[in-house]
């Protein structure tokens, strides 16, 4: 035990000692930040550089249906100008209509001397689409028609109640529960992806190295293989606790910076980037909602989760590191691995659209897919039963699969030449 | 203390598509250095392996230091690997103690035997180097170093002159020299028969996954002697042949007359030799052992049959 603890720890602060490791550990959440507050800033730079357009409508009735935005400033002209064409021009577009749309649909245009933007031709399209709606609505004669279309134009948005055991009611988001619970999902596969890759190409250096050959005659291949799994396994869940507690603090202050009240758990940041700036009451519900989605017990099971879904993969990759003999051929084995787990991750986004459904309650029993379906699950709140049941193949598949890697392990580092198939591998479990 | 400090006893060792050992047995002397002998494939590397417990025999025992050979023992061996390799990306002195550590010394020992060694072989400057940046043949001392620092009593190098320039192997060879003074057991596999005749004091010698010769060098070396001497005379003198010996070849060299003769087996070294001093000023008179060299093709072309 002594021995592994050795290993361990060389594995260990060999990586956390490197250079790279420690930029990329400090630089990391600054980067995740950044990929939050930039467009936020940038949505804010731009309303600096609104653009002129001019507007030549014959008809009339189109340009007021033209709203300024952040982007756009719409100015009326009365005719097509030369000047227009040349580069000194104020506009960076011209819209010309020339006739009623209904009668005559190719009766409008955009020029522009650069290439026209996106998001200008949706904001036209749509002002002109809503005066033809309009315009058709009005030819059918419909009495009272204005305040039909003042009621149409309302919005609503249920309010979603949770039942809880005990009786209470409490404010519930299913929004913020599966952001919860993807962020979580897509760190496990990240870092499953990441650090399981770590263990293949460590082992698979010291097979290239020929060290190994002097390291087994010191420890067993077990201990080695068991040592590197977890001291690479340890350095990855000190990157993920650095992170954690750095986005905290960044977030925090950022949030305090840009004057966004809602912005003290990451969480919140996540909802509220992807999903339009929420009304205040709506942010007021979706703090309701974070409060009650229960942290310590989604903690708790994420670190779970991680270390099980860690192990099961880890494991495959030492037995994969220890068979081949060059970097080229892990093409061939890691191929099906990174299916699986691509599967897995998409597995995870469809089961947050139903979380009780079959593939959902299937793939989080599955350990290969479950250390990552499980979270989206769990933060929809899964039957205990089926999270308790999860946890226990994973780790029992965890175990069983560290075992095999083991047997795999001994025999493959000393094996050099050719590549071994599947059939082979299957084969050395058996050795004695 | 035992008379031999290893024992192999018929291993049987079988791979998937070959019999890398067949009943091997060898019986490597307390104290003594010995010769693993053989060409390539012969299942050397394999008994190795099977002594340093990297893998176990399909069947056979090793007896170790007396007992049967346990999990423990792999302390008390310092292993060598012909496939020599260490962490490329890892200083030369932390990479030095993290694999002493392994084999059973603390830190501190660790530390302080390492920085006598490093002083011996002149490589301190080296110690906080990463081991890729060292040449070959500094690295290679890094890894006899190594291999002795935890002091084992079997040491088991396996090619270690491989990689030296004549300097260096010089110096490798008086270290493992005076390992054996010191009284360790040294098993030492080449392919390099003159270093054989001066290191080793026993030999095995596998081919074929079989030990085909076994035994003292001197022994083994006179079981292969051919009766040839090499006479020399004082200049001016004349061989003549007689019935006792054959004259294979002469020549005229450093003020002396030397003959290559070949006695007929019934005649004692003496009778030879006044036969000859009747007549003839003799200067020298010594037997023409075969090298090992020799009897190492001999033997491996003959097992071939």
């Amino acid at each position: 035990m002594n021995k592994t603890f050795i290993i361990i720890q060389r594995e260990f602060m060999n990586r956390v000692s490197k250079k790279s490791f420690i930029i990329l550990t400090v630089l990391m959440p600054f980067i995740f930040a950044a990929l939050i507050f930039v467009p936020l800033m940038l949505s804010m730079v731009k309303s600096d550089e609104q653009k002129n357009i001019a507007v030549i409508d014959h008809t009339g009735k189109y340009f007021p249906m033209m709203a300024n935005d952040e982007s756009y400033l719409f100015f009326p002209e009365e005719e097509m100008k030369d000047e227009f064409r040349t580069d000194t021009t104020v506009y960076s577009a011209v819209i010309e209509i020339t006739d009623d749309l209904i009668e005559n649909p190719d009766a409008a245009a955009i020029y522009s001397r650069k290439e026209i933007p996106q998001g200008l031709s949706r904001i036209v399209n749509n002002a002109i689409n809503e005066q033809i709606r309009h315009d058709k609505l009005i030819s059918y004669n419909i009495p009272q028609l204005q305040r039909i279309m003042n009621d149409f134009d309302q919005t609503y948005s249920i309010r979603t109640i949770k039942w809880s055991d005990d009786g209470s009611e409490s404010e519930s988001n299913a929004g913020v529960a599966v952001a919860a619970g993807m962020i979580l999902t897509f760190l496990i596969y990240m870092f499953v992806m990441s650090y399981g890759g770590m263990v293949m190409q460590s082992v698979m250096e010291e097979k290239t190295n020929r060290i190994v050959e002097l390291m087994i005659s010191s420890v067993r291949p077990f201990q080695l293989m068991i040592g590197k799994i977890i001291g690479i396994g340890l350095v990855g869940i000190l990157q993920l606790a650095i992170w954690g507690v750095m986005l905290a603090v960044i977030l925090t202050v950022a949030g305090l910076m840009f004057g966004v009240s809602a912005m003290s758990n990451p969480d919140i940041m996540m909802s509220a980037t992807s999903a339009p700036m929420p009304e205040p009451t709506e942010a007021n519900a979706i703090l309701a909602s974070i409060n009650n989605l229960n942290l310590p017990a989604l903690g708790g099971l994420f670190v779970l989760n991680f270390i099980g879904g860690y192990l099961v993969y880890a494991s495959i990759f030492a037995a994969i590191g220890a068979s081949i003999n060059e970097a080229e051929d892990s093409q061939q084995f890691m191929t099906p691995i990174v299916f699986l787990l691509i599967f897995a991750l998409y597995a995870a986004i469809y089961s947050a659209e139903n979380a009780d459904g079959p593939l959902a309650v299937w793939c989080s029993m599955i350990p290969f897919t479950s250390s990552i379906v499980s979270m989206v699950r769990v933060s929809l709140d899964a039957p205990l039963w089926q999270t308790t049941v999860s946890l226990v193949i994973l780790y029992a598949s965890a175990f069983t699969l560290i075992w095999l890697a083991g047997k795999i392990y001994r025999v493959g580092i000393l094996m050099y030449g050719k590549k071994p198939s599947l059939k082979e591998m299957i084969k050395w479990i058996s050795y004695k | 203390m035992n008379e031999f400090f290893l024992e192999a006893q018929d291993i049987v060792k079988c791979y998937a598509n070959h019999k890398a050992l067949d009943g091997v047995s060898i019986k490597v002397p307390q104290g003594k250095v010995f010769g693993l002998l053989g060409p390539n494939g012969a299942g050397k590397t394999t008994l190795i392996r099977i002594i340093n417990r990297i893998t176990a025999p399909d069947s056979g025992k090793v007896y170790f230091n007396g007992h049967l050979s346990q999990p423990d023992d792999i302390y008390n061996i310092g292993y060598l690997p012909e496939e020599r390799g260490l962490y490329k990306k890892m200083k030369v002195g932390e990479q030095a103690i993290y694999l002493a550590q392994l084999k059973g010394l603390d830190k501190r020992e660790a530390t302080k035997r390492l920085k006598e060694w490093f002083d011996k072989f002149e490589i301190t400057q080296w110690w906080d180097k990463k081991l890729e940046e060292l040449s070959k043949g500094m690295q290679q001392k890094v890894q006899f170093v190594i291999t002795v620092l935890h002091k084992p009593q079997l040491l088991i190098f396996d090619e270690p002159f491989s990689g030296f320039d004549p300097v260096n192997a010089e110096l490798l060879k008086r270290e493992i020299l005076e390992l054996k003074n010191q009284g360790h057991t040294i098993i030492f596999s080449t392919h390099n028969m003159s270093s054989v005749e001066e290191i080793c004091d026993n030999i095995a010698l596998i081919n074929h996954s079989h030990v085909v010769l076994q035994g003292e060098v001197n022994e083994v070396r006179s079981q292969f002697k051919t009766n040839t001497y090499r006479l020399g005379l004082h200049m001016g003198d004349e061989l003549s042949a007689n019935s006792m010996f054959e004259i294979l070849s002469s020549e005229e060299k450093g003020g002396e007359h030397i003959y290559t003769i070949k006695k007929s087996s019934d005649i004692s070294n003496s009778q030879l030799l006044s036969s000859i001093a009747a007549v003839n000023e003799v200067t020298s008179f010594s037997e023409c052992l075969p090298s090992m060299n020799e009897i190492f093709i001999r033997t491996v072309e003959n097992s071939k049959l």
